[in-house]
């Protein structure tokens, strides 16, 4: 179609939407991020309760939740996360295909929480890149929602095919 | 039969390596001062007692004391109801004791588990890996003279641990105080209080 019919060619009229190929691509991630379940401790309670139909996760796009890796676009890091399991923790997010996100979810996975100790990794943040934090032992699942949201919003404003776009 | 009985039965079985059964709260322990043999008593205790369950296998650090290590088997006979405590020590340079896991199959991971938070081995343990702490890992968490904060240890491409940030911590409750400040976890020295 000739560029110049959009404007005022009335059998398209209304049905068209010029925008950059950036922020469309953005918008169809942002509206479909499926979360890789990483849950270790009681948070994994909460993130069950989110998706389930009073919280209704699905509401934001991200109700699947996929156990493979291979799947996902953001890891839900929901519990506390012991030495033993961090470097699976880091294989799995390795095996996450780009582009990815995490959330840290409660206090254990954001910063070792209550567990000073010597088998808790002090926040998941140690080993993976974590883009949104939730607060809370354990969070209520509004405010994980929340942080997803506040995910959407990051994801709304990154680069996806022009410069600077997560390799 | 009553655990009283029970224990006086191991004890005419094995003679003096048995102490006279010690009864507290209505709870009964013997002590065993030959550990090499708590497979046997062991095995007595389950075939010829009914001690059908290990209901747990601990371990204690007294630490500065010889001998450092106690190990505490909890036994329990669905039959008769009756629960038993046996002890036994082991010296640090010994370190070793022969495992019950032969016995009761539920033996195998207290162990493990023994072995992995206090590093005492258990001879004849068919797999004696360590349980909680990732496998490499040189020390043993649950002895009294490991920092409570960790020790910082990496073996590169397995796994690594640092020490945790305390902040002036422990953080310690004191039970009984007058309302919920004096309750409420602080920094507290422990020897102050006493």
């Amino acid at each position: 179609m000739d560029s110049r019919e959009i404007g005022y060619n009335s059998k398209i009229e209304g049905n068209v939407v010029v925008t950059k190929v950036d922020a469309a691509i953005d918008w169809c991630r942002k509206q479909s991020l499926w979360p890789m379940p990483m849950g270790l401790a009681c948070c994994a309670i909460e993130l069950m309760a989110a998706g389930a139909s009073k919280f209704d996760i699905a509401r934001f796009g991200a109700e699947v939740m996929r156990f493979s890796p291979r799947q996902s676009d953001v890891m839900i890091v929901a519990g506390t996360v012991t030495y033993k399991m961090a470097l699976a923790v880091r294989r799995v997010y390795d095996q996450m295909p780009a582009p990815k996100w995490v959330i840290a979810m409660g206090a254990c996975a954001s910063t070792g929480g209550m567990y000073r100790s010597y088998a808790v990794l002090q926040g998941v943040d140690n080993i993976i890149p974590v883009d949104v934090y939730v607060a809370g032992c354990p969070p209520r699942p509004e405010a994980l929602l929340d942080a997803l949201i506040k995910l959407q919003g990051k994801v709304q404003n990154e680069p996806s095919l022009s410069q600077g776009a997560a390799a | 039969m009553s655990a009283l009985e029970l224990a006086n039965k191991i004890r005419e079985k094995f003679g003096e390596v048995i102490s006279e059964p010690i009864e507290f709260r209505g709870e009964i322990t013997i002590d065993l001062s030959d550990p090499a043999k708590i497979e046997k008593v062991c095995q007595f205790a389950k075939s010829k007692l009914g001690f059908d369950m290990l209901l747990d296998a601990t371990s204690l650090d007294n630490y500065g004391d010889d001998p450092r290590w106690t190990l505490v088997y909890e036994l329990y006979g669905t039959v008769h109801a009756s629960h038993l405590r046996i002890k036994t020590s082991v010296g640090e340079e010994a370190g070793e004791l022969p495992s019950i896991s032969g016995v009761w199959a539920t033996a195998d991971w207290h162990e493990r588990e023994i072995f992995d938070m206090m590093g005492i081995r258990f001879k004849g343990h068919p797999d004696l890996r360590r349980i909680l702490m990732w496998d490499g890992y040189p020390h043993h968490p649950l002895r009294k003279d490991f920092p409570l904060a960790g020790k910082a240890t990496d073996v590169p491409e397995v796994a690594f641990t640092d020490r945790a940030p305390l902040e002036g911590g422990p953080f310690v409750t004191s039970a009984g105080g007058s309302d919920s400040i004096a309750r409420e976890p602080r920094v507290r020295d422990p020897e102050a209080d006493r």
